[in-house]
């Protein structure tokens, strides 16, 4: 019997380090994987602190010999690179203000206050949030013209005030995470219903409004054909097309390009990384549409 | 009292639906009432005119040129990022324990959410026919090197790789969350039976997530056919030199409506945008029903 156990007890330990092996083999794709990834960014930040002369070199390296400010100071001065960061800064947390704000009061009255009419009015906005932005843009570019907000954060602005995957998102929330029964023992109490939405239901969603905000905020960061027809003022651009425009120009090199790109990449890759667990919940939810 | 409620339910959501109205449905259907119109921005009078606008399109070649653009980048996104995100994510969840499981989610999503244009820019020194590190790279093993930014075939291979870079993080986190949510004793049911880690994968893992694949293939392909920002930024090669634009439907609409003055035009392209997404999106619920009678 001794000979067999002994056997038995090997074949368990090749077996573990089979797995492990391959788990050190996954390890290496995944890591090579993610390297890639970033790659691109990784030389964009590099590149912004070369000298031309260093940009041509091969195999172009990641830390500079030679690192220089000289791309930044010339980016600065050529552009109003720090006012299009502002507007876009701006644009941003009004936008995500405004979506959190109808997102919540919309959802919450959706989830909680079933009357019929209300039903369709959901469905509506089921119905115009697989619309893409971009179908709409034009008339609504005509509408913000009539308005007089062309080239102004309000102009920007109306493109983003309501999210419809906010108001569906905020309303699953009320339905699964906050019981009647809680609502009603405020209302026995004597609560407004003010009150009760500010007090009790937002305090409440704190988690959903988190995701959904951030998720908000980077939209409105990252949007691009809406501003690029609204803001066509040298001063009202956002960072993403004030970039866009500025490097069709003739007298560009790489290195300010990538000395712009970096300026704004990393502010929003430190946003990311602080807030990422926001984030994941977010564009996690953003699959449980069905 | 119910009364009271009812008035305080109404004003609240007024607002909301005020401005929903006034920002998404109307334009929404203007967009339709402009695509039967002739209007040229200038003229008071937009006159009726069918589906004449439409049946332009048909015979328009630069619309046929970004239509079939689109259709390749949507296309062939979809084909690079789906499989690849399936199994990285499969990947990724296999080693959910490892200390490096927060870096490996970090790196992949971060192309997905940086900025669109500076990340375009890092793939267009990439890209780049003189300076760029892919030319220097086939030239080192004995390869032309190519005008990527500029040849017709190639500069649309490059806003498939620049698409796909960017959209595979969302597709890897949409599928993370579809694995966590799978049963775990099937998995154990079949490592009992000997079944290798390749096979339940293939035979429990990609059925099993048929609807999740279904939901980001669409929401993958509705991205792509809007693709615009990677087509601006791509087409123009280092100092400025005029690289060759890569006509996509956005692209085409927008010189429509503002270079040629033709807004009704412009509207019945939109049209065919929307038409696109809602049979894509239609597409997707057949087959989810489907999947839900058997």
């Amino acid at each position: 019997m001794k000979p067999l156990s002994e056997n038995t007890a090997s074949r368990g330990m090749s077996m573990r380090t089979k797995e492990r092996l391959i788990n050190i083999m996954i390890d290496v794709v995944l890591t090579a994987t993610c390297l890639l990834m970033i790659l691109p960014l990784v030389f964009l930040v590099s590149n912004a602190f070369k000298t031309p002369q260093e940009m041509l070199a091969w195999p172009p390296t990641v830390i500079p010999d030679d690192p220089t400010v000289a791309n930044f100071k010339a980016v600065l001065g050529d552009t109003p690179l720090l006012r299009w960061i502002g507007n876009s800064i701006l644009f941003s947390v009004l936008s995500t203000f405004c979506i959190l704000a109808t997102s919540s009061i919309s959802g919450y009255i959706l989830g909680k206050f079933r009357y019929r009419a209300f039903n369709v009015f959901f469905a509506i906005i089921l119905a115009t949030a697989i619309v893409p932005f971009e179908v709409y843009m034009i008339p609504l570019y005509f509408q913000a013209k009539a308005l007089g907000i062309l080239n102004s954060t309000w102009g920007l602005l109306l493109g983003y005030l309501v999210m419809s995957f906010g108001i569906f998102l905020i309303r699953q929330n009320v339905i699964q995470s906050i019981p009647d029964e809680l609502l009603e023992a405020a209302r026995i109490d004597g609560a407004g219903e003010f009150w009760i939405f500010w007090r009790i239901v937002l305090p409440l969603l704190r988690g959903a409004l988190g995701a959904l905000g951030v998720l908000a905020f980077f939209q409105a960061w990252t949007a691009f054909a809406w501003p690029l027809i609204v803001a066509t003022t040298r001063d009202s651009y956002t960072i993403e097309v004030g970039l866009a425009l500025f490097q069709t120009g003739f007298t560009v090199d790489l290195g300010r390009l990538s000395a712009a790109s970096a300026l704004v990449l990393i502010p929003s890759i430190t946003l990311f990384v602080l807030l990422r667990r926001n984030f994941v919940q977010g564009v996690a939810s953003t699959g449980l549409k069905e | 009292m119910q009364r009271k409620r009812w008035m305080f339910a109404l004003l609240a959501i007024l607002p909301t639906l005020a401005i929903f109205a006034y920002v998404r449905i109307y334009p929404i259907g203007d967009t339709l009432r402009l695509s039967l119109h002739k209007w040229d921005i200038l003229s008071k009078n937009k006159p009726f005119i069918g589906l004449a606008n439409f049946e332009e399109l048909t015979g328009d070649p630069l619309f046929r040129e970004a239509l079939l653009n689109t259709t390749i980048i949507a296309f062939g996104v979809l084909l690079i990022t789906i499989p690849l995100a399936l199994v990285l994510a499969a990947l990724i969840y296999h080693r959910t324990r490892s200390r490096f499981a927060g870096f490996y989610e970090t790196a992949i999503f971060i192309p997905h959410v940086v900025s669109l244009v500076p990340a375009a820019m890092a793939w267009k020194w990439i890209f780049d026919s003189r300076l760029g590190p892919l030319n220097a790279l086939l030239t080192t093993f004995g390869f032309a090197p190519k005008a990527w930014l500029f040849d017709p075939v190639l500069s649309v291979v490059c806003i498939i790789v620049l698409c796909s870079w960017q959209a595979l993080g969302y597709a890897v986190m949409i599928y993370l969350v579809g694995f966590k949510s799978l049963p775990t004793s099937l998995y154990e049911a079949a490592k009992l039976d000997g079944a290798s880690a390749p096979q339940s994968f293939w035979y429990l893992s990609i059925p099993l997530l048929k609807p999740i694949t279904l939901y980001v293939s669409v929401v993958t392909l509705v991205s792509g056919f809007n693709v615009y920002a990677q087509a601006f930024v791509l087409a123009s090669d280092a100092q400025g030199a005029p690289g060759r634009q890569v006509r996509v439907l956005v692209l085409d609409m927008l010189e429509n409506s503002f270079r040629n003055y033709r807004v009704g035009y412009a509207a019945s392209e939109a049209v065919v945008l929307l038409a696109i997404v809602l049979v894509l999106t239609l597409i997707q619920f057949r087959l989810l029903r489907e999947k839900g009678g058997r």
